[in-house]
């Protein structure tokens, strides 16, 4: 298949709506195993190594934190959050179809909610997308929180 | 002034051998007298010296609820200094960390003050020629806390100008941070990067609370752990992968009470304590061969054999800070109000160590402890279900009496089965204590 602006921005859509339906186990299998989900802890972070992050997650990771929402003693969700992300049109920054390698980085504003309480996150997912057998692939996703120094409660879905 | 404000006796009756009252968790008055008498009585953390390496560079904390600056001085020491002016009460500092070089400047009108806080100058100074301005409090500049220390870089304060000496507050649990630093090859230790922050609506003895608590991770954490253990049943790992380090970290929370009942507590005296005596969930960690060459160049084959084999589990020292030794973390409660606690959960380099240990660590805490952890999650929720439950007015106590025995003697160091809730009774003998050793009764006033 011959990859289009399109088809990357399409994708990073279907991806904001899928979490927001909750289907998580489907988001699992738009990754590529070796990919990282990785969200700083500090304004413009270089690295994920010497200083910890607030989620560095690899393909165990991922599916443990997706298994726990869906799990019978998940006490923190029972009820189940809710959220909600409104993203702004992709900037597609690299487009490389020959290489089958993409690069585009998203404003958006994330909403998550429980009970009565919810709250409002600003936020940039920069994902790197790979074309492997003839689909795109999540081959690393980097989320910058706007304040992702401040001091926040629970975040228990994914921004 | 309400209830407890000048009554001791009212106060010291929350505490009883076996329960405390609920007050002690929910009245704001009770929380407004801790701030001024617990965390004015007892040695406080305020940072950690690699946070402010260079001359002038400072950081801004709370005591408490009351605002201080740490700012390394000209002649190389540590001061904690009141993050106030002494002309009209501007906060001097408001970013977390920076470099104010040789002086503070306040930014309203000018008064400077040096980094030990005496005061530099005042511009347009003969406005007060005619005054007695020298003999007033202003003219001493910020005003420095109680009394520092500077233990091995980690830097505690006492706010009050008079009471106990480090030395005797803290005693033998100085181990478990002797501990955590010998690990360093080159027995020290430095910050990475900034804390993880996360608000917890509840009080912040719950937190520290379940530090010893070692009857919920198999219970409260099953959504987390247990599906972590089973995932890598599932997964048929080959036997020649090395396992997740997630798995390392977290897996071991599932561990059966029988582990925690034998892993064992010690308490000292003036509310420290910890889990973790024999062995703890940190015992099974792999170690890199490279390290262990460091330390026993440095330490011989002994020495580094016994740094290595403590594995004590979470060090509570009294009032509002837990460290994990084996991984080189310090967990700050800082109180905000009877129900908001912000954690702050920092991290630390051994200094000489290969980087592998730092990037489990870093991993430890963002699995455990960070506002987007799967375990602390759960953690949070219990606590915020206690703290709105406390409410409940047809019980008023909480009960903290498993494996309690007639006229425990918090005054002596003790080890005991692993799932005590002693620790929990020492540290409410020891809010007791510090509570109210300044306070002044109402009735022994009007005699
Ligand atoms: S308030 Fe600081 S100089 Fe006036
Ligand atoms: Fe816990």
């Amino acid at each position: 298949m011959t990859v289009t602006r399109d088809d990357v921005i399409d994708f990073i859509y279907d991806e904001a709506r899928m979490l927001d339906e909750g289907r998580f186990t489907e988001w699992l299998d738009l990754w590529l195993a070796d990919g990282f989900y990785w969200m700083p802890l500090d304004y413009k972070q270089d690295n994920p190594h010497d200083m910890t992050s607030l989620l560095h997650e690899d393909d165990f990771m991922r599916r443990l934190r997706v298994e726990r929402l869906n799990g019978e003693r998940t006490f923190s969700q029972k009820p189940k959050s809710r959220c909600h992300h409104v993203i702004q049109r992709p900037f597609v920054d690299e487009f490389d179809p020959e290489a089958g390698r993409f690069v585009t980085n998203t404003s958006m504003h994330y909403v998550e909610t429980r009970l009565d309480e919810q709250f409002l996150l600003a936020l940039t997912a920069t994902h790197e997308l790979n074309l492997v057998d003839g689909q795109l692939k999540i081959a690393n996703k980097r989320v910058d929180l706007l304040n992702s120094d401040a001091a926040f409660g629970n975040i228990q879905l994914l921004p | 002034m309400g209830r407890y404000t000048d009554n001791p006796a009212a106060v010291a009756a929350l505490v009883q051998p076996h329960q405390v009252h609920r007050d002690t968790y929910v009245d704001r008055e009770i929380f407004d007298l801790e701030m001024k008498h617990l965390f004015a009585n007892t040695w406080v953390f305020v940072g950690h010296d690699s946070q402010t390496p260079k001359k002038g560079d400072y950081i801004t904390t709370q005591i408490g609820t009351q605002p201080v600056i740490m700012v390394r001085h000209s002649d190389n020491e540590i001061y904690v200094l009141l993050n106030r002016c002494p002309h009209k009460g501007t906060k001097i500092a408001i970013d977390r960390s920076g470099n104010t070089g040789k002086f503070f400047r306040c930014p309203y009108h000018a008064w400077s003050f040096k980094t030990n806080g005496c005061l530099l100058a005042i511009p347009l100074k003969k406005g007060y020629a005619e005054t007695d301005f020298k003999e007033g409090e202003a003219s001493h500049g910020m005003k420095p806390v109680g009394a520092v220390k500077n233990h091995r870089g980690f830097v505690f304060a006492r706010l009050a100008q008079d009471g106990i000496g480090f030395d005797e507050y803290f005693g033998n649990s100085l181990s478990s941070l002797d501990n955590m630093v010998d690990r360093s090859p080159e027995g020290r230790l430095e910050v990475a990067g900034p804390p993880l922050r996360y608000m917890h609506n509840c009080n912040w003895k719950m937190l520290v609370d379940n530090q010893t608590d070692t009857c919920h991770p198999m219970v409260a954490h099953e959504s987390s752990a247990g599906t972590a253990v089973r995932l890598f049943e599932q997964a048929n790992w080959p036997e020649d992968k090395p396992k997740p380090m997630a798995m390392e970290i977290i897996a071991p929370f599932m561990s059966p009470y029988e582990f925690f009942e034998e892993m064992g507590i010690r308490t000292w005296p003036n509310g420290h304590g910890h889990t973790g005596v024999h062995h703890s969930i940190h015992s099974d960690y792999s170690m890199a061969p490279e390290y262990w060459d460091a330390m026993v160049e440095t330490y011989g084959e002994e020495r580094a054999g016994q740094i290595l084999g403590e594995s004590r589990h979470n060090t509570v020292y009294w009032p509002n800070i837990m460290i994990k030794g084996p991984i080189q973390q310090l967990r700050n409660f800082i109180p905000m109000g009877p129900d908001k606690t912000l954690v702050e959960s920092y991290i630390y380099r051994l200094v000489g160590a290969p980087d592998i240990l730092l990037e489990r660590t870093a991993m430890y805490n963002r699995l455990i402890n960070a506002p987007t952890s799967i375990v602390g999650h759960d953690d949070l929720e219990m606590y915020e279900r206690a703290q709105e439950g406390l409410h409940v007015d047809g019980l008023e106590w909480i009960n903290i009496q498993r494996l309690h025995v007639e006229d425990e003697d918090f005054d002596e160091e003790a080890v005991e089965n692993g799932t005590t809730e002693r620790q929990m009774r020492n540290q409410m003998h020891a809010w007791s204590k510090f509570m109210t050793m300044s306070m002044t009764s109402s009735q022994e006033a009007a005699e």
